[in-house]
């Protein structure tokens, strides 16, 4: 379909790329809801409705996130150990590498402790 | 709130939609599917009951997947149509007026920022591209032993830290590969949206998904741009990279106005 002159949203379909090309598969529904239901289905923060005049009866869509069972049913829970969640922006990343080697930093400072504490451990 | 009555359920809005655009569409309400103008604009539009649209019914019905899955399926789908007929701004979900007249004061006043987005993503379609770290080379065991000399506890630690090291590696490169694959793709786009990445479970996949990125790309590019993709995926053997797409312009259709209205999370991109 991308080798069409004409493209017309509204089929979608998935290509991947990896050893070659797979065939095209239908819009997986996370791929969906992100996107009808606002920017991708972020959780967290409350539902600020300011209509004017205009009776809208429901905007309150960020429900289906604020419900956390809901959002836990869908697998959709990684805000709460993710820290793309919050912007994935560059700076992110790099704090995410940073603290990563912090870490990596303390395990092996901790297990060298543990080596000189317990040469002799057993294995598991 | 007594859930009585009808509201007017609205899937997009475009500056005109043809007549017979419309005709056999399925609706999430089961209604026939309109398009309904006022301000210069055509909104397809759509007559549901309270009952099941309604405040309360809808919360009630938001937290089961399959209707859920189902309505936003047909919401997608309505939209999709529009988009065949020309630049289009997708509503959200279960977006739901009191009636007609509520669609149709909220185009007129808000035409000014409809004409702006609609301008924004006219001859451009969104793509989605995703970028998985493949988990098979995660698992490769490649730990040589220096048996003999060691302890088994301290052999046990060394390779526990080694394994440790390597990963870290590893998802260094990753971030590293997927950083580079939005910025390749992005200066190809005239609008770029970075996601949350989608969990494995709601994308059906044991890959963790590294990158969720949305472009919006001028329809002749389209070519260039899936070129591109492929390109990408090639120079990144330990990634696979999955193009989605030619999408209505979800991802950057939305007047400012508009999203603050409905709250905007994240809108500051």
């Amino acid at each position: 379909m991308t080798s069409q002159s004409v493209v017309r949203p509204g089929a979608n379909a998935a290509q991947s790329y990896d050893a070659g090309l797979s065939g095209p598969e239908p819009a997986n529904l996370g791929d969906i809801l992100e996107r009808v239901l606002d920017k991708g289905i972020v959780i967290a923060g409350d539902i600020r409705v300011n209509l004017l005049d205009i009776e809208l009866l429901t905007v309150k869509l960020r429900l289906i996130v604020a419900s956390v069972q809901t959002a836990r049913e869908l697998g959709v829970n990684w805000w709460e150990s993710d820290p793309w969640l919050t912007a994935g922006g560059d700076g992110d990343v790099r704090e995410l590498r940073e603290e990563n080697r912090r870490l990596q930093e303390r395990v092996a400072e901790l297990e060298d402790g543990m080596v000189e504490a317990g040469q002799d451990e057993d294995e598991r | 709130m007594a859930p009585h009555g009808t509201g007017t359920w609205v899937y997009a809005v475009a500056s005109a939609i043809p007549r017979d655009a419309l005709a056999d569409v399925a609706g999430v309400g089961g209604n026939s599917v309109r398009a309904l103008e006022a301000g210069g604009l055509a909104a397809a539009v759509e007559t549901v009951s309270l009952e099941d649209f309604g405040e309360q019914p809808l919360r009630e019905h938001l937290e089961d997947l399959d209707w859920l899955d189902k309505t936003a399926r047909l919401h997608h789908q309505v939209v999709g149509v529009v988009a065949g007929h020309g630049p289009v701004v997708p509503m959200r979900l279960a977006l739901v007026f009191r009636d007609d007249d509520g669609v149709a004061r909220m185009l007129a006043e808000r035409r000014g920022d409809f004409a702006a987005s609609l301008e924004r993503v006219t001859a451009r379609v969104e793509w989605g591209v995703k970028v998985y770290a493949l988990p098979e080379r995660r698992a490769e065991p490649k730990h040589e032993v220096e048996a003999g000399s060691q302890s088994p506890g301290l052999a046990y630690l060394n390779r526990r830290r080694a394994e440790l090291a390597k990963r870290d590696a590893e998802v260094q490169a990753d971030v590293a590969a997927a950083e580079q694959v939005h910025a390749e793709l992005q200066a190809l786009a005239a609008a770029a949206q970075l996601r949350p990445p989608q969990h494995p479970r709601l994308a059906g996949r044991s890959e963790r998904n590294i990158l969720n990125g949305a472009y919006l790309v001028d329809v002749e590019r389209a070519d260039e741009f899936a070129a591109a993709v492929r390109r990408l995926a090639a120079r990144y053997g330990d990634l696979r990279v999955e193009l989605t797409g030619p999408w209505p312009p979800y991802s950057f259709a939305a007047a400012p106005e508009l999203a603050a209205m409905t709250g905007g999370l994240d809108d500051a991109r």
